[in-house]
């Protein structure tokens, strides 16, 4: 990460400097960096009714009983969390809500399967093999119908909108494929 | 009743069906769901607090780079070759800017789609489409989900993630050439 942060800051002048047009460097960062409070900050309503509702889920079982119902499927994965920990219920929550295309309920359901995650982890402050996992999978885009792109597409008045859901579902199959392979592969020579 | 539509009734149904279902679930189980909520509530204002520093790093550091050109420089410098391999240099930029950018990738598929001579229906239009469908927003959740608990040293995410973000624009290019190459 520090090698992306460092490369993508010296491509950035490296392309201003070319374009000659060095002011751009400051002002996109700028804004970047104003869009990303204005992000975090929307996101409060939404984190705290999904948390609160979750809350509620986890008090009357309903938590524990998806952890239970999820376990032949996250068991293989996840080895190193323990059965019926909450985490699986959060990471199964989260990827249900990605699946339904419901966003704005996946990073609150995700970060709580990430907290729950540290709870398990020795070392705070890096990565461990579950949570690198269940990152990996959530870079793979697991909306079953991109309703975004396919409003988009009939709003510019394609003839066929939602002709692209099976070839989005094929692609998206490889990169999760792929993905969660990779983070397999990757666990036991990255420290 | 167009497909569409339907998805859109379902989806609509399914989010109300939870918001309500979990609250009632709650209270037949005896649960105290007024004050439930209010506990689990309270930490949204911490977390979104917590991921800001996170967010502020990628965020404007991909500012910077969008900002200064460097993108369209890269788009410009390979589109001739991607091209050959059935990734036309209208979408590179997107390729690119994927993984950094959902808002920013969003905004360059509905220019591809209101290009003149592209279109939603044009070859570069259904691939950006399902470009945009099958990959993630790979930074961003990566910044989001570790720094929600604190974490610097992502390991093997970044890679990981980077390699599924490949692999569904690789995919992508295939299905699109096979179908409407």
């Amino acid at each position: 990460m520090n090698l992306v942060f460092v490369l993508l800051l010296v491509a950035a002048l490296a392309a201003a400097a070319l374009h000659g047009d060095v002011k751009a460097v400051g002002t996109g960062a700028l804004d970047g960096a104003g869009n990303a409070v204005t992000l975090a900050l929307g996101l409060v309503g939404a984190m705290s009714l999904w948390l609160g509702l979750l809350k509620i889920a986890e008090k009357a079982g309903l938590v524990d009983k998806l952890a239970r119902a999820a376990r032949p499927v996250f068991r293989p994965l996840f080895r190193d969390v323990p059965d019926g920990h909450p985490a699986i219920s959060a990471m199964l929550l989260n990827i249900a809500a990605n699946m339904l295309g419901l966003g704005n309920a996946a990073t609150p359901f995700g970060i709580k399967a990430m907290e729950e995650l540290e709870k398990l982890n020795p070392n705070p402050g890096t990565a461990t093999n579950a949570q690198a996992l269940f990152v990996a999978i959530n870079t793979a885009s697991l909306q079953l119908v991109p309703t975004t792109v396919i409003a988009l597409r009939a709003s510019a008045h394609s003839s066929d909108p939602a002709g692209i859901l099976l070839p989005t579902l094929a692609a998206t199959a490889c990169a999760l494929c792929v993905g969660v392979g990779t983070a397999k592969l990757l666990e036991r020579v990255v420290r | 009743m167009s497909f569409r539509h339907a998805l859109e009734i379902g989806s609509n149904w399914a989010l109300a069906l939870i918001l309500v279902g979990i609250p009632l679930y709650g209270w037949l189980k005896g649960v105290k769901v007024y004050e439930a909520f209010v506990e689990g509530a309270k930490e949204g204002f911490q977390v979104a607090i917590r991921i800001i520093p996170y967010l502020v790093a990628i965020l404007a550091t991909v500012g910077a780079f969008r900002a200064a050109g460097a993108m369209d420089a890269l788009a410009r410098a390979i589109g001739p070759i991607t091209g050959r391999l059935g990734l036309p240099a209208e979408v590179v930029p997107m390729a690119i800017v994927r993984p950094l950018s959902g808002g920013g990738a969003l905004g360059i598929l509905a220019s591809i789609f209101a290009a003149p001579g592209l279109g939603p229906d044009s070859y570069a239009g259904r691939l950006a489409s399902v470009l945009q469908g099958s990959t993630e927003t790979t930074f961003y959740v990566l910044s989001v989900y570790c720094g929600a608990v604190g974490i610097v040293r992502y390991r093997h995410a970044l890679a990981a993630g980077l390699c599924a973000d490949a692999t569904g624009l690789i995919a992508s290019v295939v299905i699109a050439r096979l179908l409407w190459g």
